[in-house]
């Protein structure tokens, strides 16, 4: 077995609030393997999202060691690791959070224009993930002439076109009806199973939870025992 | 790695509304900024334009115009003999004396009259002049009662055409042609016999001789004898340089006036620009987050929501100068402050306008969507995500 | 009262947008009343003419003389009271952009002006002094002139330097008339033209000429015209308004433009108002809609939103009238061609007028947009 694709070494975070120092997360270590799919669960408050933020690299911790793909990300500059975002993490939201004025392929095409890709390599790109998300037909569709599920499909496809290291996603399934919800669940599922996507995934839902290989539980910040 | 143009442009599409007020406030003050610029240039091509190089003007010593000033005929004499005044073919010097008075006429349309400049010349003093040519009828004949009048009055100014009369000095004085002086002041100037305008207006001393050089470096000597002669009590400037002088008062307070305006309005519109583009980020904060995440750097967004906040400014600024651009069709004439003569010109649209009002649109723009810019890009990216 | 408590909350919700638009709306209608003072300011010779005095000046223009003769027959018309001589003099005190009035008058000036105030014993050494001169209080506040100081002028169309001597300073009845002005005696004018320069002497600009009765004016007018009809120098005899007035005209496309101007701001802020009006409206449509699925009516809704455009105007619109007199002040003292420079009171209840069009025009299409909002699509909206 190689080494793990994160590996979280007493990490921990805090915020300010109202003066107050707030701790969220306290001395995390945990491991997460090429290819698994990891859903840290816990009630409200315990800290999940504030992890899968750490881990996707859009806050910092106040201590610890949080190394993916061999780098410490805790350790680079805030510049730097918008790099890093870009090439090794992909993005799943709640509310989609597509740019409205862009087409869907246009979307898909953003994380693409953060590297160095001739415009037809970029064409080549979306339009595969589009089809593979079965949303070739709907490239020049803005997001508001497609259905929460198509939406949401838009952003898996987007969040998988620069081929990143890890898929993070916050609620993927939470403002979908229960078709919706399945199919998109179904085309996580496809990518860690078939195409060995490391995904992170924090959800209420039931069903997506039933589908992590990796149960991660955490309660006020700190790591139950599995 | 800046964020794509196409976020850029079509969110200002999206707002039509807010855009188009927004810009519209814009426009109208580069509009008033433009129209300042192309007034002041139309004065100053005018006022240029208007005379020869070699051309020397001499005058009364401290006379600042030719209204206010008086050349004797025998101060007239002693100059026309000086050795730097060029000779014409026939061997006579190039010396035209003239008498400058001001008549009362009436504009088309208005109710008041305003005072226009009549210029005693000679048939010399045409030569003297270049730029000015007959556009229909003949010269006026030497000790005839007859005038020929500019471009600008015969437009302007009632019963200034062919064949009509005009009454003054106690007399009537009968347009036997129109001359075109192009955009110089001699467009907005009646030109008649100066013998027999001397004699109407019971003048016994002109208003000033106008000469041409033989070379043009001999203006100082020319310059330094005038003002040694003890006979004389005249000075000379240069045509151009005099004429150019005469408006100076105007030109300045056209400008102060304008320029004035033009910051005070431009706060204006900066703030209507800074209230929209506050507005835009406050709306579009999980987007900012989103693009963040995604990789894009703080320069980025600050980039983007600056370039959205200039095209704003440009689409103002477009509108705005399509707008002055049309005044040159208009044209504009009023009372010099220093000749009291009314003075005809244009508003000039010239490269370095079109320019400087580009670049005044994309400022007010910059300016005013700066701060919210910054508050764009100094949003975390947890916070903003959360916002959602 | 619930309403305003209401208007005046939604107002500061938005504290940045609204201290903005605030900020915008104080220098639009500053903007607006400083324009219509400069307009005023053009005419302030035509507001303090008075309907007593009239002016006769040769027909041709006004850089042409009149006979210095023809005083004594003007004085004969009937209904003639005084006359008074007067040249403009148009001289240079140190440098060209210290402009002000200069003019060369006979002495009994003061008695043509009974609205200019002078110490009687100043009046006297005026008189005494051939060489005297009386300055305005404005003047001579501008300069720090005092009684006794030498003031020399270098004149233009009567070449030399001129030195005066400041006799009296004169002040105005009121904030109307012009005291930025000196005044010296034509009769030593006219000395020294005798002696220098004989063909322009006994020539005068123009003549003032005091009237017994205000509906006399037409007739005795035409009474001096029909004097000098046919000779050499004809007279054009009008009222001092007219007068006045006349060189309003010739400057008269520059006082439109100004004016065309001021409205010009009028707009601009109008622009500003309303995309904010409308931004704010169109965040708050689910509000609204849950007013109004509250029982709370259109009229409610729509007066909701006047009410805040109009606290917002008015309060914007305060700060610029409260600005306007400041900067009138300031402004006289940068920039000196304007004999008067006074703020009006119509200034200032036409800038109150335009804050409160805009506030209105501003908010007529929000509000009936919130007036006419479905309950239903409303509350699906996300603001």
């Amino acid at each position: 077995m190689s080494a793990p694709l994160v590996e979280i070494r007493h990490l921990a975070k805090s915020y300010v609030r109202g003066g107050q120092i707030v701790p969220v997360l306290a001395d995390i270590t945990l491991d997460i393997n090429a290819g698994d799919l990891t859903a840290p669960m816990g009630p409200s408050g315990s800290g999940k999202a504030t992890l899968l933020n750490l881990i996707a690299g859009i806050d910092k911790p106040d201590s610890g060691v949080l190394r993916v793909g061999g780098v410490d990300i805790a350790t680079l500059g805030e510049a730097e690791l918008a790099d890093w975002r870009a090439a090794n993490v992909g993005f799943v939201f709640q509310l989609y959070n597509l740019m409205p004025v862009l087409t869907a392929y246009e979307n898909v095409e953003l994380p693409l224009m953060l590297t160095g890709l001739s415009r037809a390599e970029r064409r080549e790109r979306v339009e595969l993930v589009l089809a593979a998300v079965g949303l070739a037909d709907r490239m020049d569709h803005y997001p508001n002439e497609l259905s929460g599920g198509q939406q949401q499909r838009v952003a898996i496809a987007r969040a998988v076109v620069a081929d990143p290291r890890i898929i993070v996603a916050d609620e993927p399934t939470g403002d979908l009806d229960r078709h919706a919800a399945a199919e998109v669940l179904g085309m996580l599922r496809r990518l860690n199973e078939d195409l060995g996507k490391t995904i992170i995934m924090v959800t209420h839902d039931a069903n997506a939870a039933r589908a992590a290989k990796a149960m991660v539980h955490l309660e006020k910040g700190e790591l139950l025992p599995a | 790695m800046a964020v794509p143009l196409a976020y850029v442009a079509r969110n200002l599409w999206t707002r039509r509304l807010t855009t188009v007020l927004t810009a519209g406030g814009l426009a109208l003050v580069v509009f008033v900024f433009a129209t300042v610029l192309m007034l002041d240039a139309g004065l100053k091509q005018t006022l240029v334009s208007t005379g020869e190089y070699d051309n020397v003007v001499a005058i009364r010593k401290g006379s600042e115009t030719e209204i206010q000033s008086g050349v004797t005929r025998l101060q007239a004499a002693v100059i026309e003999t000086h050795p730097a005044v060029a000779l014409a073919a026939d061997g006579k010097p190039l010396v035209s004396k003239e008498l400058i008075v001001l008549i009362s006429l009436r504009k088309i349309g208005a109710q008041k009259p305003s005072n226009v400049i009549i210029r005693g010349t000679s048939a010399t003093g045409f030569e003297l002049r270049p730029q000015v040519k007959l556009a229909a009828g003949r010269l006026f004949a030497p000790g005839a009662a007859e005038i020929i009048v500019g471009g600008a009055i015969a437009r302007g100014f009632e019963g200034t055409r062919i064949g009509e009369k005009l009454h003054f000095a106690g007399r009537d004085w009968v347009a036997v042609g129109t001359y075109d002086a192009g955009a110089s002041g001699f467009d907005s100037e009646i030109w008649g016999d100066v013998e027999t305008l001397m004699q109407a207006f019971r003048r016994t001393a002109f208003s000033s001789v106008v000469l041409r050089l033989a070379s043009s470096e001999r203006f100082e000597s020319l310059r330094a004898d005038i003002d040694g002669d003890p006979r004389l009590t005249n000075e000379v400037k240069r045509e151009q340089l005099f004429y150019s002088d005469q408006s100076r008062a105007l030109s300045t307070f056209i400008t102060v006036l304008g320029m004035t305006l033009t910051t005070v309005f431009s706060i204006g519109a900066m703030l209507g620009a800074m209230i929209t583009m506050h507005a835009a980020v406050a709306n579009r904060v999980t987007e900012i987050g989103t693009l963040r995440a995604l990789g894009f750097r703080r320069a980025a967004v600050l980039g983007a929501f600056l370039a959205e906040a200039m095209l704003l400014g440009l689409v103002g600024g477009l509108a705005g100068l399509a707008a002055a651009s049309l005044m040159q069709f208009a044209s504009f004439s009023t009372t010099n402050f220093q000749t009291f003569a009314d003075l005809a010109f244009r508003f000039a649209l010239t490269a370095a306008i079109v320019a400087k009002t580009i670049a005044f649109a994309l400022a007010m723009g910059l300016i005013g969507g700066f701060l919210p810019a910054l508050r764009a890009a100094r949003l975390e990216i947890v916070d903003a995500l959360r916002a959602s | 009262m619930f309403l305003l408590k209401l208007v005046y909350k939604n107002a500061f919700r938005h504290r940045l947008r609204t201290l903005l638009t605030l900020a915008g709306l104080a220098i639009a209608v500053l903007a607006f009343g400083l324009l219509r003072t400069v307009v005023d300011a053009w005419y302030a010779g035509a507001a303090a003419a008075s309907g007593t005095r009239l002016i006769t000046r040769n027909a041709i223009s006004l850089a042409t003389f009149l006979p210095l003769h023809y005083e004594s027959r003007i004085r004969a018309v009937e209904g003639v009271t005084r006359v008074v001589r007067s040249n403009w003099f148009g001289g240079i005190y140190q440098e060209p952009k210290n402009f002000f009035p200069q003019f060369a008058v006979s002495d009994n000036y003061f008695e043509l002006y009974p609205e200019f105030i002078v110490p009687p014993a100043q009046l006297g050494a005026w008189v005494r002094d051939r060489k005297g001169c009386m300055v305005g209080r404005s003047l001579a506040e501008h300069y720090g002139f005092k009684v006794g100081d030498v003031l020399p002028i270098r004149g233009t169309i009567y070449p030399g330097t001129w030195e005066f001597v400041v006799r009296g300073i004169f002040d105005g009845a009121d904030s109307t008339r012009i005291t930025r002005q000196m005044v010296f005696h034509w009769d030593y004018l006219n000395e020294t033209l005798r002696k220098t320069a004989p063909r322009r002497a006994d020539a005068v600009g123009l003549f003032i000429v005091g009237i017994d009765n205000i509906d006399n004016a037409a007739a005795v007018a035409t009474g001096i015209d029909g004097l000098f009809t046919n000779s050499l120098a004809e007279t054009l005899t009008e009222t001092e308004q007219a007068f006045q007035l006349g060189f309003v005209a010739m400057s008269d496309q520059i006082v439109a433009a100004i004016r065309i101007v001021s409205y010009v701001v009028i707009l601009i802020i109008l622009a500003v108002m309303a995309n904010t009006m409308a931004m704010s409206a169109r965040e708050r449509t689910s509000e609204y809609a849950t007013l109004k699925a509250l029982g709370y009516g259109p009229l409610f809704l729509a007066v909701l939103i006047v009410g805040e455009s109009l606290f917002i105007c008015a309060l914007g619109g305060a700060i610029g009238i409260a600005a306007t007199v400041p900067t009138a002040v300031a402004f006289r003292k940068m920039v000196s061609i304007f004999p008067v420079f006074a703020v009006s009171a119509q200034t200032l209840w036409a800038q109150a007028a335009c804050a409160a069009t805009v506030a209105l025009a501003a908010a007529i299409v929000p509000a009936t947009r919130a007036a006419r909002v479905r309950i239903v699509e409303g509350l699906r909206a996300i603001g």
